[in-house]
């Protein structure tokens, strides 16, 4: 290769602003962190909400979560929060535009989009979740005299997420991932910094290297962090079985 | 509030020119990303540890880390160990098609472990050897098998070109973006591109879900 | 007109008719269930037994006429759910939950239907998980049991809810052959103790043990509704159809 000056001391130089640029990649791992937890979090409530609506008879419902899903699927998530970071301050009433703009700080309409964006892919996994859930669970609690509701929150939730534990699990991997993206609307989370400080001092390799490895790392937390759950929540005699 | 479609009409070659970048490196890392996957798939799938485990770890470390950190890698990369400058429009050729392979290669996996033992024992029986086998018999039907799963994946990979805006390339949503640092109109400009990936991306969507049906009523 | 306690009507099932669409599934079917009474339904496959017992307790809706549960009609009942703890039902594959341990499935239902305290359906359950010989396994998992003792803690379920009459829909189908007597023990049992039942089964050894009546379908209608020793020993004045269904059942007992 050609003349490229291998550096790996460039973590401990300091910044501009008197930091070390190792401190800058924490930094960014700090942020991204918050972004992606809170927005899992978010995106689990409101997409298990949204699958569920999707599985009633009530035909306004499905509709309405229809229309969010294909709404929040089909376009990218960098779109989507463009249009929250550029587009929606400008269309609404000047005196929330301006406060947007310069009082909402920018992590706090990216946790918005990219929540919203993850919702649409929970939604789904939860709908097929309780759809696999055989009708025959659902009748069992009926003639026991549960309403449908009782049925949902007592019989069919608590199977349909054990079933989709697996889906949930690379769901919030992906979170992480996509936590990324967020540097297009200025979230100073680690590939943010990881750009800046190879601006900064064109080292290139080392910089990408420590930012992939903090990637890796996160997406193997999750990973345990998931199994462990799902050992916790496990149902015993389930696995090979499943339902009839 | 009046919407200006003017900064839309009297740009839209240029911004046709990044849809159709867009779609270009759509195409062009599907159908190598399908093929170098199926490779992998069966690398993945074989009994010799070494392939299996350069595949194994070819596809988890493409699929644990974000797209935007590897375009940088390869925007980066591919000038020092080619000799030759390379754009970052140029790049996003390879890198789409090299880290897509992770994903489709985790498809053709399931497709190819879909097919009965069966089904590679006749072939085995009739004298056909491994290759042959895949070729003629395991493939065919794993890939008809998994048809949905990867043009849904393909669209998710058309939506993933906007994310060249990590390097500065000039894809559909790179072009109106340009256009809103020279014009400032993110409204039009912004809610154009919104609603052209939904429509494009919505009808893909549909045509698979058909597609879908008829594979399962032929069945 | 005054009936004694034991011709007392439980369910009346009155000119009931459903159609999946445009395909009609049962066609006017009548009959009534006294109390005490353990009734048969059997019938080739595709006859719409199973769909006739699922529009006792209003799991299936049905179009045309009405079923009646101890005086109270279904299709100008207010609160389905109250009615339908009322009636117990046994399902073809068990369907226990198997999220929830034994215990737990036992009293799930008494608790939020029936506002029994936890320590009341608790006894309550352990009681009948007693009685279909189970008490052992009241902190295992369903996936943990196995088919009989799974369909055994189904029987146990239903009767938590201390219903008026109680419900099989093929109990025992769905069972490895040498753990389908343990299940008809039980129902046997509950037979013998007065329990007002109605069964759709195959197994025509406990319907001539214990069934007063017995009732026979063909498609999606009422061909045979007679006492029990008409059906099996009087076969000269039944249908043809259910004489024809009856030799090729038969033959294999």
């Amino acid at each position: 290769m050609s003349s490229y000056h291998w550096d790996w001391s460039v973590f401990t130089q300091i910044a501009d602003d008197d930091r070390f640029y190792y401190q800058w990649l924490i930094e960014g791992l700090g942020w991204t962190c918050k972004v992606a937890v809170c927005s899992f979090f978010i995106a689990f409530i409101l997409g298990s909400i949204l699958g569920i609506m999707r599985t009633t008879e009530n035909k306004i419902l499905q509709f309405i979560s229809n229309v969010y899903v294909e709404f929040f699927r089909n376009i990218p998530l960098i779109v989507q929060l463009f249009l929250w970071f550029h587009v929606v301050p400008e269309i609404v009433p000047e005196n929330l535009g301006t406060y947007i703009k310069q009082d909402v700080p920018a992590w706090f309409l990216a946790i918005i989009g990219l929540s919203l964006f993850t919702s649409a892919r929970i939604a789904e996994q939860v709908r097929s979740g309780i759809m696999t859930i055989p009708s025959g669970q659902k009748m069992a609690g009926l003639a026991l005299g549960l309403t449908e509701w009782q049925t949902y929150l007592y019989i069919r939730i608590p199977m349909a997420y054990r079933i989709i534990m697996p889906t949930l699990t690379s769901e919030s991997m992906n979170i992480f991932k996509n936590s990324s993206v967020t540097f297009a609307v200025g979230v100073l989370e680690v590939f943010f910094y990881g750009k800046q400080i190879i601006e900064k001092t064109a080292q290139e390799y080392e910089i990408l290297t420590a930012v992939a490895l903090i990637y890796i790392f996160v997406a193997l937390c999750a990973n345990i962090i998931m199994s462990l759950i799902e050992k916790y929540t496990r149902v015993p005699g389930f696995i090979a079985k499943g339902s009839k | 509030m009046s919407f200006d479609f003017n900064v839309i009409t009297d740009n839209i070659d240029y911004l046709m020119q990044g849809l159709r970048y867009s779609l270009q490196v759509t195409l062009v890392a599907m159908i190598g990303g399908v093929i170098i996957g199926t490779v992998l798939a069966m690398m993945r799938l074989s009994s010799n540890k070494i392939f299996s485990t350069l595949a194994t770890i070819y596809i988890n470390t493409f699929r644990s880390i974000p797209l935007v950190l590897v375009l940088l890698i390869f925007f980066l990369f591919g000038p020092k160990i080619t000799g030759i400058p390379i754009s970052a429009n140029q790049s996003a050729y390879i890198t789409f098609t090299i880290f897509e392979a992770a994903y489709y290669a985790e498809i053709m996996r399931a497709g190819i472990q879909s097919i009965s033992r069966g089904q590679t024992f006749a072939g085995f029986a009739v004298g056909l050897n491994y290759f042959q086998t895949m070729r003629y018999i395991i493939l065919p039907q794993a890939f008809r098998n998994v048809l949905p799963i990867l043009l849904t994946q393909t669209v998710i990979l058309f939506q993933d070109i906007s994310l060249v805006y990590a390097i500065g390339a000039t894809d559909f949503l790179g072009a109106a973006d340009k256009l809103n640092q020279r014009d400032f109109k993110p409204i039009e400009l912004y809610l154009f591109v919104a609603v052209v990936y939904f429509i494009l991306c919505f009808s893909l969507s549909r045509l698979v879900k058909r597609l879908q049906n008829k594979i399962a009523i032929i069945r | 007109m005054s009936e004694s306690n034991k011709d007392k009507v439980m369910i009346e099932i009155n000119n009931i008719s459903k159609w999946y669409g445009n395909f009609q599934v049962l066609d006017n079917c009548s009959t009534n269930i006294k109390k005490g009474e353990l009734i048969v339904v059997c019938g080739p496959s595709g006859s719409g037994k199973s769909t006739l017992i699922k529009c006792v307790n209003a799991l299936e809706p049905f179009q045309k006429g009405d079923v009646i549960i101890d005086g109270n009609s279904i299709m100008q009942c207010t609160d389905l759910p109250k009615l339908r703890s009322r009636v117990g039902m046994v399902f073809q594959h068990f369907e226990l939950f198997p999220h929830l341990s034994i215990r737990e499935n036992l009293t799930l239902a008494q608790i939020k239907v029936l506002n029994r305290s936890k320590e009341e359906a608790m006894q309550k359950g352990m009681g009948y998980l007693d009685r279909v010989g189970l008490k052992l396994q009241a902190d295992k998992f369903p996936g943990q049991l196995s088919g009989g003792q799974q369909q055994r803690v189904a029987i146990a379920r239903a009767l938590c809810m201390d219903p008026i009459c109680m419900l099989f829909d093929e109990p025992t189908s769905a069972l490895d052959p040498e753990m389908v007597n343990e299940v008809l023990d039980v129902m046997v049992e509950l037979a013998h103790e007065g329990m007002t039942m109605m069964c759709v089964t195959h197994e025509m050894g406990f319907a001539k043990k214990v069934a007063n009546r017995v009732i026979f379908m063909d498609k999606g209608q009422i061909i045979e509704d007679c006492d029990k020793h008409q059906f099996f020993d009087d076969q000269d004045n039944r249908s043809e159809r259910a004489k024809y269904f009856l030799s090729k059942i038969l033959s294999n007992h």
